[in-house]
């Protein structure tokens, strides 16, 4: 997927497959009994929690094991605003990647074809947002679009942004931080997916009179579907489950908080473990759905 | 006219994307060199004492090594342990295959905040006290998939024949492996290990959730993010990105010059 990028994605035909069944067993056992341990069993132990109740008589943040399916009507009834953030901030950013990044993608993995080691390096121009500490590289587009910046005075000088208004700690700022921060999840997909595009289609659309938008419509965009598809997932799923940039010492205030910020505050800080379970695991709930889904049309080789 | 016009779009399109993805590096950067006080806002003169003295601001350099030193066990193990997965997803056809996919799909398809919940949650249950250990077994989890996807299109590249050879020269299966296939496989481990190197040294949620009293670097930046970020921390975020982009290019470069030796030979 993602990082597939960085393979070699025109390999030959895999070795022919062969049985053994106690090589493969060593092989597997201990990376999958470590995921099992450190990966399914976490989620479980979530879930557990999330039906806890206040032991009656513990004292603060002490719960006792129940079947409390009541915490998931509180967390909804009370946070609602929150889920609904959180995906619509995903929805926004998600799109907004994908229009930055398909330009971009088709650039890398059709026009520059011709010249791979200037493939390479465009490539790695991508990724190098990931070589900077994630949480510098949200406090330098603070800074950037601080109060006092020349940025913001000069919205106010054209009129953009009334004297009162500022850009940190609005929606705006969020999903500008949160497209920023996951662009390269979704470029890299989509070059993978533009990488392998036979341009031969192209010629063929173009000899039978289709175009330029047509043959991109009916040709160029049903090719790149699965990395957008897989684009799309990658971005997603870590945007709706973020709480870095829409954290009030960050890019947001607290008119932005995101379900993170919430399984944050109530888990680390107010100990309220039940709720920020709840919580987890209802947006752990939409993922699968989405994960579902994408393994019903790409099947689950493509996952990886 | 139009057609040139045309033709320049993308490229230039492509240089305004490139620009737009840089500019929080540049200004990590050049905020490295601001002669600041205890936060880094204003910009008040141009001073190399940031780089010089990194450790003199408190909790800098020990987060900084904690991190180093969780990002390298964490990598051992991970690599370890994908590799091997890796290759039986390649080499071997068995039962329970697309069901080992989805598990290894599952942990880079789940939210930081759920994986951190979920294991802290775990932890509480079995009382074990928080720490350096525990953030380590929580970056191990994670950094497992991403090995397995890296190191897969490698394992996928192998040509089968050159084991096949050496099987041919009567090596047992053992020599074959360290003779010739983990020699083959090592720059796809390599670059699977700097990925999980990579990833466990910037992760900051799960490690919130997982840690103790220790600081990571991620975590001093966030704590001191509600104060202002001293100019020592864009000091070590920028060595570290340098220090990446070195090795990802020295890379590249090396292998160009492979390839176009090679295109020689032919």
């Amino acid at each position: 997927m993602a990082f597939a990028a960085f393979g070699s994605s025109n390999a030959p035909a895999a070795a022919k497959p062969t049985r053994s069944g106690k090589v493969v067993i060593a092989l597997l056992a201990p990376g999958l009994a470590y995921l099992g341990a450190f990966f399914l069993t976490p989620l479980f132990a979530l879930i557990m929690v999330s039906l806890e109740v206040p032991d009656p008589t513990g004292g603060y943040a002490e719960y006792v094991p129940a079947f409390e399916i009541g915490n998931y009507l509180y967390v909804i009834g009370e946070y609602l605003p929150h889920i609904l953030r959180s995906f619509g901030y995903a929805l926004a950013a998600t799109v907004l990647a994908l229009l930055i990044s398909y330009p971009l993608a088709y650039f890398i993995g059709v026009k520059a074809r011709p010249r791979p080691l200037l493939q390479k390096l465009m490539l790695t121009l991508v990724i190098a947002p990931f070589f900077i500490s994630f949480l510098l590289r949200t406090l330098a587009w603070k800074q950037i679009f601080s109060n006092e910046s020349w940025i913001v005075s000069s919205l106010h000088d054209i009129g953009l942004l009334a004297p009162t208004q500022y850009v940190v700690g609005t929606p705006f700022m969020v999903i500008f931080g949160l497209t920023y921060n996951f662009i390269p999840f979704m470029t890299l997909p989509l070059y993978t997916s533009l990488e392998r595009l036979d341009l031969r289609y192209l010629e063929a659309g173009s000899d039978l009179y289709a175009s330029p938008t047509k043959v991109f419509r009916k040709v160029t965009l049903p090719l790149s579907m699965p990395g957008i598809i897989s684009g799309t997932l990658l971005t997603f799923i870590p945007i709706a489950g973020d709480y870095i940039n829409a954290s009030g010492d960050f890019l947001g205030s607290s008119s932005t908080s995101m379900i993170g910020n919430v399984i944050e505050s109530n888990y680390l800080q107010i100990n309220d473990y039940p709720s920020a379970s709840a919580l987890s695991v209802l947006l752990m709930g939409v993922i699968l759905v989405l994960v579902t889904f994408y393994v019903k049309k790409s099947g689950t080789e493509d996952l990886l | 006219m139009r057609f040139s016009l045309g033709k320049l779009t993308l490229p230039l399109y492509a240089v305004l994307a490139f620009i737009y993805l840089l500019i929080p590096i540049a200004y990590t950067f050049v905020f490295s060199f601001n002669d600041s006080l205890k936060t880094n806002l204003i910009w008040r003169g141009f001073t190399f004492d940031k780089w010089t003295n990194v450790c003199q601001r408190e909790g800098v350099c020990e987060a900084f090594g904690n991190s180093v030193f969780i990002g390298i066990i964490s990598t051992i193990f991970a690599t370890g342990l994908g590799t091997m997965i890796a290759i039986a997803l390649v080499r071997y056809r068995f039962k329970f295959r697309s069901s080992v996919n989805l598990l290894l799909f599952l942990p880079m398809a789940t939210p930081e905040v759920v994986l951190g919940a979920g294991l802290a949650s775990q932890f509480f249950n079995l009382g074990v006290q928080k720490g350096i250990w525990t953030i380590i077994i929580a970056h191990i989890m994670f950094c497992l998939s991403f090995v397995v996807v890296t190191v897969k299109a490698r394992v996928a590249s192998l040509d089968p024949a050159l084991e096949e050879a050496g099987r041919d020269l009567y090596a047992n299966p053992t020599q074959v492996f360290w003779k010739i296939t983990f020699p083959l496989l090592l720059p796809g481990i390599a670059s699977a290990a700097l990925l999980s190197f990579a990833l466990s040294f910037d992760d900051f949620i799960i490690t919130n959730f997982n840690a103790g009293s220790d600081m990571t670097f991620p975590r001093y930046v966030y704590t001191a993010a509600a104060r202002g970020v001293p100019a020592e921390a864009n000091v070590v975020g920028c060595a570290v990105f340098a220090l990446a982009i070195l090795i990802v290019l020295a890379t590249q470069i090396n292998g160009e010059v492979k390839r176009r030796k090679l295109a020689k030979v032919h």
